[in-house]
This record gives C-alpha cells, structure tokens and sequence, in this order.
C-alpha cells in the first residue's frame, strides 16, 4: 500500500507569548515543530505500511527549514520525504497550496491513499484536506478516527468519521484521502535507528517547475483570499478576583452570574 | 497584490520590523528589506512607518479586468445544514448575519437546502428571513456525503452565481465547503467571528483568529467570486422567527451522475453522551489535573447538571483517561464558546486557553493564584476546588430550584 | 558544559530526554503510588531502540558502550529514577553476557535483550552474602550435562519481570570466592520461581524479587566464563556498570534541581519570589555545582571504560561514589527549598529523595566502594 501523508511545520503554539508591552506575538526563539495533527496521520500512514507493505511517503510544502520536519517524519518510520518549496509559491491561501499539495502527489507517484490531519493549529482552516482531494478529483472522508479496515485487494477501506453527535461508517474506493483528528492513535516516538536513518535520508526538492503547475495557481497569483489587516484582539478585561470562604465566593459567584446571564 | 519599500524615503528605523507580524522585516544597510516569502500582505508595516516608505500596491492592471466578472455575481447564500431532515441551528444564525449583509448590499438573501423530503424546513428558512430558498430534494442526499453534495451545490453556484456564500464551520460544512472553494476557484475563509461589508468595493470583510487567537486577520477576496466564509456554531445570533415572513421555493434537480458517490455511508452511530454537545453548550463546566482522580468528575458533572451544562475536561484530565476525548476542551480538542465556562483545577495552558477565551463569561477555581487561566477569568477564585465546587451546586440549586 | 558528545550521543540524549518528558514524567506519580511494573514504559524504551544503546551491532545493537548507556540513564532518571532502572539493571544483567559469553551465548541472547523483548537482571546478593559477596551460598552442582541449583537470590532487581538471568553460585563452597561461576538461567526453567516483590522506600516503578532455586537443572552450556570465575565475572560486571548506577543518581539530583528552580521562582514569601533571596541562591547555585562536578567525573569514567581500559576498579567505584552521595545531598536540598511542600506527597519532590537513597546502597554499598577505591589507592603505591 502506497501512503502519501501531507504534512505542515507550524509554529509550537505552546511556546508563542503575547510581548505585554507591545502586545504583538513574539515569534523569536519559536521552536517549530509537526502539526500535531499531521503527527496522527504520519503514525497512521506508518501504521498501515506495517500491516499492508508498501511505503509512506511525506510531503510538505514551506520554506526550507521544513526539511526538520521531513526529517522528524522519517525517524518515525517515514520511507521517503518531499519538500515543495519554492519563492513562487510563496503567499500562497488554502487554494493555491492545496493546488501545489495536489500536483505534488500526483509527481509524487502511485498511491492508495493520502492521508492529511484535520486542520493545522496555526491556520485552523481544515481547508487543505478536502482542498487536495477536489484537486486530485479523488473520493475524501474527512475527520477519520479510526480505520476499520483495509481490503488491499478490492481496493477499498470502511472507516469512522467523527461528527459532532457521534461518527459515521463510510466506504470508500482507493485511493482516496482522509484526514484524521486525535482518537484515530497514539504516536510513536521516533527510534534511534530512524532518527540516524533520518540523517542520511535524501529529502527531495521540488519547486515550481519541478510540478508543472500554472503560474497563474500558485502563490498570491493562485491565491483568491488576501489578508487585508492584521490585529492583536482586545485583551479580555483584567478579571475580578472573588475572596472568602467557599460558602462566601460561592454565593458571591451566584449572584454575579445571575445578574449576567443566567 | 504587491509591496515595495521605496529606498528614498526608508530612514532605517527598524518600526516596521515591530510592527510585523510575520517576521519578515529586516533592516540591511539602513533601508527595510521585505522577504516576501514571509510577507502575508497585511499592511501592518504600512501603518507603522512614520515616513510613508511603503506602499501596497492592491489590485493589479490584470487583476482588476478578471475584477469585471465580479459584476455578475449577486446576492447572499447561506447553506442550510440538516440533519435528519431539520435545518441545524448554525443555518439560522447564518442567516441572521447574511440578513445584515444582503441588506447592506441591496441584494436578496437566500438559503441553500439539500436533503430528502425537505419543503417544510424550506418554508422555515423563509420564516428566518430568506427571499429565496434553493432546494434540491432527493433520497441520494438524505445523509450528507462529500461528492453529491458538493456537486449539487457547485452546480447551484455556477447556475445562480451568488457574490457571497457562507456555511457553518461544522464537520459537514468544513468538508463540504472546501471541495467547492477549490472546484470554482473561490477564495474561502474559515471559522470568521466578524462578517462585515466595504460598501466601497462591495467587498466582504472576514475577520478571523489565527496562531490560536492570539492575533486576528481580516480576509478579502478581491477578485474571485463568490466570497465563501465558514463561521463556527454559536458565533452569530440566530435570525428571528417571522412566520408572515414570504419568500421563493426555487427546486431543482439533477441527473443521477449528479448524486453520484465513491463513497457509501454504511451506518450514522450516535453515542450517547451524559450530557449535551459540547459545542451546543450554553454552559460548560470543566476540569483538569487539579481534579486529582477520575472519581472527582462527580463534583464537575454535578455542577454542570444542576445549570444545565456539558461536562469539558482539559487535555491532562484526557490524557490521564479521566474523561473520554469527546469531552477534551483545547487544542487538539473542541473550540467552545459558551456563554458561561467554569474552569475547575484547570491551569490554564495556552493550548487549553485557545479552546475556550472566547467564552462570554469566564470563570476559574484553581488553588493556585499565578496559574494562567486566572489571566482571561471573568470572574476568580482562588481556593480548593473540593470545597468551593459542592458549594457552588448546592448554591445554584438553591437559586434554580432544581 | 559543553561534553563533546558525538552526533549519536545527542540523538540518544535527546530520545531519551524526549521519552522522559512526554511518556515517563507524567505517570512518574502513578507508578511511584501503586508500585507496579511500567511495561508500557519499557515498551517505548524498546520501541525507540534504547534497549540497544550499549549493544554490539552483530548483535542487534547500535554499537555504543557506556557512554551511550549513562546519557539515556541519566536523561530517563530525571524524569523518574525507578523506570530508568527497567533499563540500567538489563545492562547489568547482559553485561556479564557481553563481556564472558561466547559467541552462540551471545547470538542466543543479546539480540533480544538489544531489543527490548526481553530484560535481564543480574543475580548475586544473597541474605547471608550482601557486602560480603565472596559468602555466596547458593550452590551449583554439576550432574551430567547439567548444573543443579539450590539457594535462594535476595533484592534482584527487575526479578519476576525479566526473562534472563545471570546467577552467580558457589560450585564449590570450599574454595569461597574462588569457588563462584556464574550461570544464565532462563524465566520458566522448573525449580526456578520467584519470591514476593517487595516493598520499597524508592524506586518504586522498579521489581525487586527473591530468586528461589530448588534442584533448577540447567544445561551446562549456560556456564558464563569458567567454574571458579564466577566472582571474576561479578566484579568485571560492577566495574562496567557503575557509571550506570552514577548515571541515574545523576539524573536524579538534575531531575530534582529542575523542579526546584521551578519552584523558588514561582513561590512567593515576604512579597516576592523565593529564588531572589541570596540564601536560596547560593544553595541552587551549590547544588548545580555538585551536579556538574559528578556529570563531569562520570562521562570521563564512561568514556574511559569504552575506551577499553583495564584498570577501571577504582575510577567506576569513585564516580558511583561520589555521584550517589551528591545525588543524596542534593535532593534532600532540594526538599529543603520545597520547605513543608517539600515534605507532601502530593509534590513530586520527595520522592527524588527517597529514590536517590537506594544508589547509595546498591551496586556495592558506598562502604564497599570506599574500600575498593582505598584498597586500590595503596596498591598502586606500594607498586
């Protein structure tokens, strides 16, 4: 089975401060780290190559210090990585990368199945999934957490996507592209074997000329959104500290609740 | 789009290097270099330089004859999720918001309704305030499923070219939407909390967070239409029920190819949760590691009973197999907004903090006065949550009288 | 301090520190609470290949030595001391393996062990033969093709749990000390059972069993070394694995310093941090200074050992010595700056202590490590 899995380097939002004086993000000293989500879909993709054979491929578009995450990717079991970088693909929206996402895969060779997270926690937009299967014109299921199973053979999988109320049973043909949320596994950690193995890899670049994409689809030319302003919100107001016992700040609370909202 | 830093005027202050977001400032030989691989665009450097050294250049000569097109495109669309036949409540708060922006336009507001045996809720979303409705009936599209409904409505688009279409941020909406943004080149914007129009350009203005809600970004989408926006459950306030309300049915139907899936949905399990959808909650009452064990949840869902709410839990509480994912609040969990979020034994980590600060009123017991959560409470309290959490049910059972 | 690790060495330092952090800290408690054995732990150990840090490559290892193996204790001991040893008493049980097995004895065995499918412990303390381990009364009587085992193993550490062991006993009462030859003998092997675990101050994540031999026949092939060198082997072992046993009271003193720092910044007394009062700040700054001293003495021993040194007695003895006793200073600080938090269960802190005191003990008491390094000092000048 032939696994592509797109994954994105993002800021470790855990680490990103709010400078109080400035109030603006400090973004010095930011350690960048995989999507957590994408983290799912690299363990799930190495999890089915273990089980089925095959290989796990990663794909990442950024600028060229994602290859660490490339990197981190093939520690983990990861068999080949791709960085798509490139100046012109720079400003690209969710449209424009999930095009150049698109034009990677197909470069990128026979597959079965991509699988992607479900959103990146720097953009949140949950676009770039469902983006890449529209451009690839192959069947998706969004929000997968678990894979029940694989027939490698007939060449389909039934898997249960998370819905607010519970989750769905969907079949669907290979290949396809799913994008997964938390429940589906636990990551591995990386082996030492593959964090040496990930030294040595070749990580395989490919810009803009490399996918044959058109000029016209990618970065801001591709791009039909554009960030118009950027803004720090309002400050939630400095909170009111409530003192005394807890039958005091209990019935304080109440009070202050019941006038509000309740 | 583009932007250039014009040399003559650049004193070298280093200004813009503060003000951008991005990074992608720097001073070299005492003039401002933009590295336009971390340039977004925004502006941000514009506003903060004193000398008028760096211009943004909006619409280019060719962008703005492809801009000619936009003219025929008109009116608000809001897709109309259902489930089981009944049009989500995310639908009508779509509408309520899509109200104020046809008004502003001068153009109609109409609604988009897919599934089988649906007239009645059509008549509903009338009722909300829609001029026209746009249904397509059929058994193929009783359950959601990626390929027909996206087919259907890209057929919808191309037919009846809307200038705006918005949808709810949902696990059907996020999927849905983004197959049509692509297939019609439409620029598209997720999980907006502001929805506004630039009556100048007829533009839509999409204000959303980003990096977590530590900074907002406003989005337009100069020259492709329609402008698609998601927007979460529970963002804007539903459109009143007006039942003398009167607006069109507009049915259409398609060929088989049409409704036509890869993908087959074999079974919808509900499960059965103790208490409501976490991101339907007017009131969430959640706890984390301060809890100390599993058992504890008792005083959280006790208290969450008695107002009413759903049961969060923090990440560590999840980890730790106290409560089950669904409940997970944060992060890698859900986004919530209710109206009241009591945070019990909750540090406050930021991937925690970006899960629930948009909450109306905050509320925080924690034994410890310098954890974060204190940070963006309403309302604090500092002391030993198996105290004070018992007391407060007792207390709101007293008031409620439940 | 910058140490000049190799690019290997940093990928192991920082695995392990990564496990430390994301997987053994946060049920560091848990496990210290309910005192069983963390197989999930030694799972993501071995699924990361930590297993095979000090192994030979033909062997299914990745081909470091000691050095490797006291960067991955030191790193997982930060985190907790007990889990750790899941891993640093394998070492001890596969060294004498390593260093006197034949080659088929090393196919058999050391693949598996490299892999984390099976652990090892190292059997030599007796009731009557603690210190005094040339008093082995455990017996080894040669019949046939077999040896036959009788007596009883006290305090093994990972017993009950490992798969392979390495017993030292007498096949010859008589000659004491030189009477010893040691053994592999395999979990499940009849006549071989386990006695209670028991319950301990610290290293509570950590089993430690009696081994009951009762007419235990086992082939003679499972002879390590040659009758009569079975204290030879003993010794050989301690000598490799000390830097080991410094490696996790290393780690434990680090582990205990990083709470605290986080701690005296956080706690405020008289308006104001407790870590901007100058005598808090000197006892950090003392307690960084032990530390760094016994990281220092120990990666010179290990590399010193790795570099295939003979005389190695008295240098592993010094630095287990000195490493356990700072280790001991150092947390009892530590909970010292935590003042009566310090002394709760409900803070993580205390039990860096009662962790810290078992390296004092095992391993040869710091008695017994004082003697070698005395006994080896007036040797050599006599020489």
């Amino acid at each position: 089975m032939n696994i592509i899995v797109c994954i994105k380097q993002v800021p470790d939002t855990t680490e990103v401060r709010i400078d109080p004086e400035t109030n603006t993000l400090i973004r010095s000293g930011v350690e960048c780290i995989i999507n957590p989500f994408d983290m799912y879909a690299i363990e799930e993709g190495i999890r089915l190559k273990e089980k089925f054979g095959g290989k796990v491929s990663v794909v990442t578009m950024g600028p060229p210090q994602a290859e660490d995450a490339l990197r981190e990717a093939i520690s983990l079991g990861a068999d080949e990585a791709v960085l798509i970088s490139d100046r012109a693909f720079a400003g690209s929206d969710t449209w424009a990368t999930s095009y150049t996402l698109s034009k990677a895969v197909q470069k990128a060779g026979d597959y079965d199945l991509v699988i992607c997270g479900k959103q990146a926690i720097d953009g949140d937009t949950a676009q770039v999934g469902p983006g890449i299967s529209a451009h690839l014109d192959i069947p998706q299921v969004t929000y997968v957490k678990k894979i029940e199973e694989v027939d490698a053979e007939k060449r389909h999988m039934r898997v249960e996507r998370m819905t607010e109320e519970g989750y769905e049973i969907i079949e669907s043909p290979l290949p396809c592209l799913i994008t997964v949320v938390k429940e589906i596994n636990e990551p591995r950690l990386p082996s030492l074997k593959g964090k040496m193995r990930a030294k040595k890899a070749e990580i395989k670049k490919w810009g803009a000329k490399d996918l044959n994409v058109d000029p016209d689809l990618i970065g801001l030319n591709g791009s039909p959104t554009k960030v118009l302003k950027i803004f720090t919100p309002q400050p939630r107001g400095k909170g009111q500290i409530l003192e005394g016992d807890a039958k005091e700040v209990s019935e304080k609370l109440v009070e202050l609740l019941r006038s509000e909202v309740l | 789009m583009s932007i250039r830093v014009i040399n003559e005027k650049c004193t070298g202050c280093k200004l813009c290097i503060k003000a951008c977001p991005f990074a992608a400032i720097d001073v070299v030989k005492k003039k401002a270099v933009i590295a336009m691989d971390k340039c977004n665009l925004c502006g941000a450097c514009i506003e903060s330089c004193k000398f008028d050294a760096i211009v943004l250049t909006k619409i280019s000569p060719s962008e703005i004859d492809f801009a000619k097109k936009i003219e025929q495109h008109k009116g608000v669309w809001v897709f109309c999720e259902q489930k089981n036949g009944v049009v989500q409540s995310v639908g009508y708060e779509l509408l309520g918001k899509g109200r104020e922006l046809a008004d502003t336009l001068g153009v109609d507001l109409c609604g988009v309704l897919l599934g089988e045996n649906i007239k009645a809720e059509a008549q509903k979303v009338i009722h909300r305030g829609a001029n026209k409705v746009y249904i397509v009936d059929s058994p193929k599209l009783k359950h959601y499923q990626s390929e027909p409904y996206s087919k259907v409505l890209i057929k919808l688009i191309k037919e009846h070219k809307p200038e705006i279409v918005l949808c709810g941020a949902t696990s059907i909406g996020r999927s849905l939407i983004s197959r049509v943004a692509i297939s019609i080149h439409a620029g598209l914007t997720a999980d907006c909390t502001g929805l506004d129009i630039d009556k100048k350009e007829r533009l839509l203005l999409q204000t959303r967070p980003a990096f977590g809600g530590n900074i907002m970004a406003t989005i337009i989408c100069p020259n492709h239409r329609p402008q698609m926006a998601t927007v979460r459950h529970k963002v804007m306030k539903e459109a009143e029920v007006n039942n003398h309300h009167r607006g069109k049915i507009i049915e259409s139907s398609f060929d088989d190819d049409t409704y036509s899936s890869r993908t087959n949905l074999l079974d919808v399990v509900e499960e059965i949760e103790e208490t409501v959808n976490l991101t339907e909650a007017d009131i969430i009452v959640s706890g984390g590691r301060g809890l100390q064990n599993p058992e504890n949840f008792q005083l959280i869902e006790e208290l969450a009973k008695v107002l009413g709410g759903a049961v969060g839990a923090s990440r560590a509480a999840v980890d730790a197999g106290w409560k089950t994912y669904s409940h997970q609040v944060g992060q890698t969990g859900k986004t919530v907004c209710p109206k009241i979020y009591i945070a019990c034994g909750i540090s406050g980590q930021i991937q925690h903090l970006v899960g629930m600060q948009s909450s109306d009123v905050i509320v925080a017991i924690n034994k410890d006065q310098h954890a974060p959560i204190f940070n963006v409470a309403t309302y604090g309290i500092v002391g030993n949550l198996f105290e004070i959490v018992p007391e407060l049910t007792k207390r709101f059972r007293e008031v409620l009288k439940k | 301090m910058d140490y000049l690790l190799t690019e290997e060495q940093i990928m192991i330092r920082d695995l392990a520190r990564q496990i430390a952090k994301e997987k053994i800290k946060p049920v560091a408690a848990q496990y210290d609470v309910e005192g069983t054995f963390p197989w999930d732990m030694v799972k993501v150990m071995a699924d990361s290949d930590l297993f095979g840090i000090y192994v030979e490559e033909k062997y299914g290892g990745t081909g470091g030595g000691s050095m490797e193996l006291v960067l991955a204790v030191e790193e997982l001991s930060k985190a907790c001391g007990g889990i750790s040893l899941a891993l640093a008493a394998t070492a001890l049980g596969t060294y004498p393996i390593m260093l006197f097995g034949t080659d088929e004895q090393k196919q058999k065995y050391l693949p598996d062990l490299a892999k984390g499918k099976k652990l090892a412990a190292f059997a030599l303390t007796e009731a009557g033969a603690g210190s005094d381990a040339a008093a082995v009364a455990t017996t080894a009587e040669k019949k046939g093709d077999h040896y036959v085992l009788n007596g009883t193993k006290q305090w093994i550490t990972n017993g009950g749990e490992a798969e392979v062991y390495t017993v030292v006993a007498s096949v010859d009462r008589k000659k004491g000390a030189r009477g010893a030859a040691c053994f592999i003998v395999e979990k499940g092997t009849p006549g071989f059972e386990f006695g209670k675990k028991e319950d301990k101050m610290g290293i509570r994540a950590s089993a430690t069993r009696e081994l009951v031999f009762t007419d235990c026949k086992i082939p003679k092939e499972n002879l390590l070394g040659k009758e009569g060198g079975g204290f030879i082997v003993a010794m050989k072992t301690f000598d490799q694995s000390r830097p080991g046993v410094a490696a996790q009271a290393l780690g434990i003193a680090q582990g205990a310093l990083d709470l605290t720092l986080d701690y005296v910044k956080e706690r405020k007394q008289f308006g104001k941090a407790i870590a901007s009062f100058q005598g808090v700040q000197f006892m950090l700054a003392d307690i960084a200074t032990e530390i760094e001293a016994a990281r220092a003495l120990i990666y010179a021993t290990a590399r010193m050992v790795d570099s295939g040194a003979k005389k190695i007695a008295k240098d592993s003895a010094i630095a287990k010595l000195f490493a356990s006793d700072m280790a001991m200073k150092v947390t009892t600080d530590c909970v010292q700056l935590f003042g009566g938090y310090g002394y709760m269960r409900d803070y993580p802190i205390e039990k860096y202590m009662r962790d810290a005191k078992i390296t004092q003990i095992y391993e040869g008491t710091n008695q017994i490590q004082r003697a070698i390094i005395a006994s080896n000092l007036l040797k050599d000048r006599v020489s």
